[in-house]
């Protein structure tokens, strides 16, 4: 009876090492390609760099008891959400360029200490979760002494397997939610695909002739008028190169008509 | 005793979280801004999951997992709107979409 017990109670430690080791190693690697992400110059780079972070996160999944969500993580997110980004950085060739060229002055390191305070609110809120009670795999009899909330553990939960008792919450007491889940995909499907559709004109889509944007505004932003022009017309080379030209007393339809 | 209490995964969590805001705050090209969303809501997962470990039931994971369905969502319709927005724009940079009209 006892050296069961005590087998027992030097596992429990085994693995808490264990996931002590774990939690060291991956958290490290974590939060470290996530501020590489943010640092990166390149997108797609960054890219990458989420990647590595969220399999860092799914590995965490695993180790928090959650299986079913390790296996979800990596494939949605590293086959598809990541690829969908890194789909789009290559499609529209913006990958490199400045990180960070802000207009506001002092704006990083506003950022950066707004930052800092949310952390240190959000690291408050985790006072009662500190004790040794709350270490999850540790020996009943030492879970119970210790200060601070008591981990139950999912070892109750989880006893016919973590994908039965995830799905049997899912289609019993969230049906609803679920269904609406799947509501919200097909409208999202939709929008993608409505958004996605390359108009003939950007006209069509801006309610406004391109030629007369410029007229009504200063010479500082005619910049950033020609830029959306040259955007346009960038689609269709040498379609709407008169789109740049200055306004003129041409009505709409005769603008269109030349771009056509 | 080594030993993971739950509140280094709650810290981690908030790390991340704050790298994410910071992200969001400081970087212009709206791709790794949504990159930076996500990040975000990776990091409240974790928090869910962790919860969910903690109080030993496993609606954190159920919400957990629709959050991932709204994170596809979400990623899916805002490239779509990027790449709208680099059709009339011809950049990524959120400095240049700086009207409400086109």
């Amino acid at each position: 009876m006892t050296p069961v017990l005590a087998q027992a109670a030097e596992a429990a430690q085994a693995s808490g090492s264990a996931e002590l080791y774990a939690f060291v190693i991956i958290g490290a690697l974590s939060l470290g390609s996530a501020i590489a992400m943010v640092m990166m110059r390149n997108a797609v780079h960054s890219a990458l760099m989420l990647v590595l972070n969220l399999f860092t996160i799914a590995a965490f999944y695993a180790m928090l008891e959650a299986q079913f969500l390790a296996v979800i993580q990596i494939i949605v997110y590293a086959g598809a959400i990541v690829v969908l980004f890194l789909f789009v950085i290559m499609l529209l060739g913006v990958g490199g360029g400045q990180a960070f060229t802000g207009r506001l002055r002092g704006q990083k390191v506003a950022a950066v200490l707004l930052g800092l305070a949310l952390f240190s609110v959000l690291a408050g809120i985790t006072g009662p979760y500190w004790g040794e009670a709350a270490a999850c795999n540790l020996p009943f009899e030492v879970r119970a002494e210790g200060d601070g909330l008591l981990c139950e553990g999912l070892a109750e939960a989880n006893a016919e397997g973590n994908v039965r008792g995830v799905g049997l919450l899912i289609f019993t007491d969230y049906v609803w939610p679920f269904e609406v889940m799947s509501v919200l995909l097909v409208i999202a499907a939709l929008g993608a695909m409505v958004l996605g559709k390359r108009y003939e004109d950007p006209a069509d889509v801006v309610d406004q002739p391109a030629a007369a944007v410029p007229a009504t505004r200063g010479p500082s932003t005619a910049g950033t008028a020609s830029a959306s022009a040259a955007g346009s017309a960038a689609d269709e080379p040498g379609a709407r190169a008169e789109d740049a030209s200055p306004p003129d007393t041409d009505d709409e339809d005769d603008v269109r008509g030349e771009g056509r | 005793m080594l030993a993971v209490p739950a509140g280094w995964y709650l810290l981690l969590a908030a790390a991340l979280f704050t790298v994410g805001l910071v992200g969001v705050l400081v970087r212009r090209n709206i791709i790794v801004m949504l990159m930076c969303v996500e990040l975000m809501l990776n990091s409240v997962n974790l928090t869910l999951v962790t919860f969910s470990r903690v109080h030993g039931t496993l609606d954190g994971q159920v919400l957990t997992f629709f959050v991932m369905v709204v994170a596809a969502a979400e990623v899916t319709v805002g490239l779509a709107l990027v790449v709208n927005l680099f059709r009339l724009r011809a950049s990524t940079d959120a400095d240049d979409v700086d009207a409400l009209r086109a």
